[in-house]
């Protein structure tokens, strides 16, 4: 017997025993269970304006560095005015409506993710500029997928994350946020979805926040209006 | 008294009485419980969350098998390669085998505490490999040749200072004791392996049975790293971590980061469902997910303690644990520590080595409070406690029972040795108080025995004009 069979048959001997339902014991003392995890979480407000409020105040708290823009050409501004400040030398990028603009338009060398690349010239990119699926309201967090931000390491390996999103990308809440990859893209995943909250962040030396441990220390987001 | 308990003995009773080491544990353990309660606050219903994540682990584990089956199918579906281990050394075996079929050179792993309970890293470096810990935590323990302090905080019980020496020593590097270059220092040798690694091995936190994911939790990104640049990837998967459904993972997310970190979210939440797929640039060629047993089919087989099955290792009950705070995490000389630990090691190592551990606990149930998913961990202790007698009851114990009744159930008996034999055996103590001598020696060598009063209340109540 194949130990996939002897793992399942003794699962299978150990169900033969049911256990109550958690807390059927104590009635009227158990809180109530429900499927709508949205009145459990924390509450986000209904409008588009608090959602706004409720993600930029979010940012604020996980330090990442968020700007509500007009259009591409302020982004294009912007990074322009960092690239000199900071002496960018390479930027590494994907395809997309949004990045495809913004990284032209700075003239210096681009490592694109979309066809084979090399690892060491990722590396030593200065920004990664991606893409992404949505914003969420309730968490701060980015929801990307390596289909929409160029692959698995372009949004971890370069020192700076920065996100380009669409005002129509913020949803309010985690549940929400499920519910979109499952319409967006049906049963046909991309291979790697990833929820990132904040830069690269690291407790493990006396509980003290620091930045950058192993992903980027900066992430930035611009939503464009 | 088993090896086991004799070191657990000796090294609580040196570190309960180390007011450095308290020290520090108190000064992590109370800035996590200040943020911990904000981000609880967030919720708009914690209880209801913890009953409904308890009824969807519930649930999940009562069809267990379909949950297995399914995700096997799932994942398979889309080119990843599954493993079945029934035990630890079977486990290994198949990573060993991996790490020798590719040659493997140099392998990085992120954080899997399911790895430290199947000691991955010493079988791999037996088979001759190199392999690196690459979460800060478990660096810093690695370089000390130590097991992880705790579940989530593997290095909390060492100072700026201790690991600013531990860098010179071992890397030849460490600029001060700032957190920030200490870290900076890491990632540096870090970068480098990620570079040379051609095989990755991470843990898990949650499997999705429906989608055939992994849902992996992480906040410094190495975990994103392990899963993107070598060309093999390696996942060790417990049986239990499986869940039925993608939008569970909106619940269990949040409140794992809320309790195992104080965040309301961690800071990469990932999920992957297979190897690089066709079309796709980066990722691993190949993707091995290997399903571990080693005994949690005979802890599911205890119906009366499946719960502690439900347990996601966010380590809130070690944080809220008199015990744990006192004695720290390696005395525990467990993978799991803490009332957790507690519970489940007997299960997985068995009953007679580990019995133990089910003493070190007051009782005081902090831990079920604390437990997201609602373990009624302090009931499972008392449990293993009982469970432990009935499997090797001590003569002495039967005996000092045997005795106890004899004098309890005759009521003039119980009220002499409480009244006026109790006083007179008190006013012979101070003879043999606090030595080996002592009946309550247990008691008196670090405590003061009260005064039996010189009135009882039936006499008060007797003897009031």
């Amino acid at each position: 017997m194949s130990e996939r069979e002897n793992i399942l048959t003794r699962v299978r001997e150990a169900l033969t025993v049911s256990t109550p339902k958690p807390g059927a014991k104590q009635p009227g003392k158990a809180a109530s269970a429900t499927r709508d995890f949205r009145s459990l979480l924390p509450a986000v407000g209904a409008t588009y304006e608090e959602q706004l409020a409720l993600f930029r105040a979010n940012s604020a708290d996980l330090k990442t560095d968020f700007y509500c823009v007009k259009d591409v050409e302020a982004v294009k501004a912007q990074l322009a005015s960092w690239r000199d400040s900071e002496k960018w030398r390479r930027i590494a990028s994907h395809a997309g409506s949004l990045t495809e603009a913004v990284s032209s338009s700075l003239g210096l060398p681009v490592c694109r993710t979309d066809a084979a690349y090399s690892t060491v010239e990722l590396e030593a990119s200065d920004i990664g500029l991606t893409e992404c699926d949505a914003l969420i309201a309730q968490t701060g967090s980015v929801l990307i997928t390596n289909r929409s931000a160029g692959g698995r390491a372009l949004s971890v390996l370069p020192p700076h994350h920065i996100v380009l999103a669409r005002r129509n990308q913020l949803v309010s809440g985690l549940p929400e946020a499920f519910q979109l990859i499952k319409e967006k893209y049906g049963s046909n995943y991309p291979s790697m979805i990833s929820f990132i909250t904040g830069p690269s962040r690291t407790g493990d030396i006396e509980r003290i926040l620091v930045l950058g441990a192993h992903g980027p220390k900066k992430l930035t987001l611009f939503l464009l209006e | 008294m088993n090896p086991h308990a004799r070191q657990f003995n000796a090294d609580a009773r040196r570190l309960s009485a180390d007011l450095r080491h308290r020290g520090i544990i108190n000064t992590a353990l109370n800035k996590y419980a200040i943020k911990r309660d904000e981000k609880k606050a967030l919720f708009q219903d914690w209880e209801g969350a913890r009953q409904t994540a308890a009824e969807i682990k519930w649930d999940a584990l009562s069809h267990l098998d379909q949950n297995l089956e399914k995700l096997a199918k799932t994942l398979e579906a889309r080119g990843t390669r599954v493993h079945w281990a029934s035990t630890a050394e079977q486990a290994r075996a198949i990573i060993v085998g991996i790490a020798k079929a590719k040659n493997a050179r140099a392998i990085v792993k992120s954080k899997s505490m399911t790895s430290e309970e199947i000691h991955l890293n010493d079988a791999l470096e037996k088979a001759g490999f190199e392999v690196v810990e690459s979460d800060l935590g478990e660096f810093i323990v690695q370089l000390r040749h130590e097991a992880p302090y705790h579940i989530v905080f593997p290095a909390m019980h060492l100072t700026r200072g201790e690991i600013r020496e531990l860098f010179q020593k071992e890397l030849g590097d460490a600029p001060s004791d700032n957190p920030e270059d200490l870290t900076l220092v890491a990632r540096r040798v870090l970068r480098k392996k990620y570079v040379q690694a051609d095989l990755g091995i991470t843990g898990a936190n949650f499997a999705i049975a429906e989608t055939g994911m992994v849902s992996i939790t992480e906040n410094e990104g190495n975990a994103r790293l392990t899963a993107a640049l070598p060309k093999t990837m390696i996942t060790l998967l417990g049986i239990e971590k499986v869940l039925p459904r993608l939008e569970d993972l909106a619940l269990f997310l949040p409140m794992l980061a809320t309790v195992g970190a104080a965040q309301l979210i961690s800071g990469y939440n990932t999920l992957y469902s297979g190897p690089r797929q066709p079309g796709e640039t980066d990722g691993p060629e190949e993707w091995h997910v290997v399903l571990l047993d080693n005994r949690r089919t005979a802890l599911l087989a205890d119906a009366e303690q499946r719960d502690a099955l439900h347990c996601i290792r966010c380590g809130s009950c070690l944080n809220v644990c008199p015990i744990y705070r006192n004695v720290g995490g390696h005395t525990y000389g467990t993978t799991y520590c803490g009332p957790i630990g507690a519970v489940i090691t007997p299960h997985l190592r068995g009953l007679r080595d580990w019995k133990h551990l089910a003493y070190a606990s007051t009782l005081c149930g902090a831990c079920a409070e604390a437990c997201p998913v609602k373990i009624d961990l302090h009931h499972r202790l008392l449990q293993t406690r009982r469970n432990s007698v009935q499997e090797k009851p001590r003569w002495w114990e039967k005996l000092a029972f045997k005795g106890f009744a004899v004098i309890a159930n005759r009521r003039p008996l119980w009220r002499y040795f409480i009244t006026q034999g109790g006083r007179l055996g008190q006013r012979f103590h101070p003879l043999v108080k606090g030595t080996r001598l002592d009946p309550a020696y247990a008691w008196t060598k670090t405590r003061e025995l009260p005064p039996i009063a010189p009135q009882s209340f039936k006499e008060w109540w007797r003897n009031r004009s």
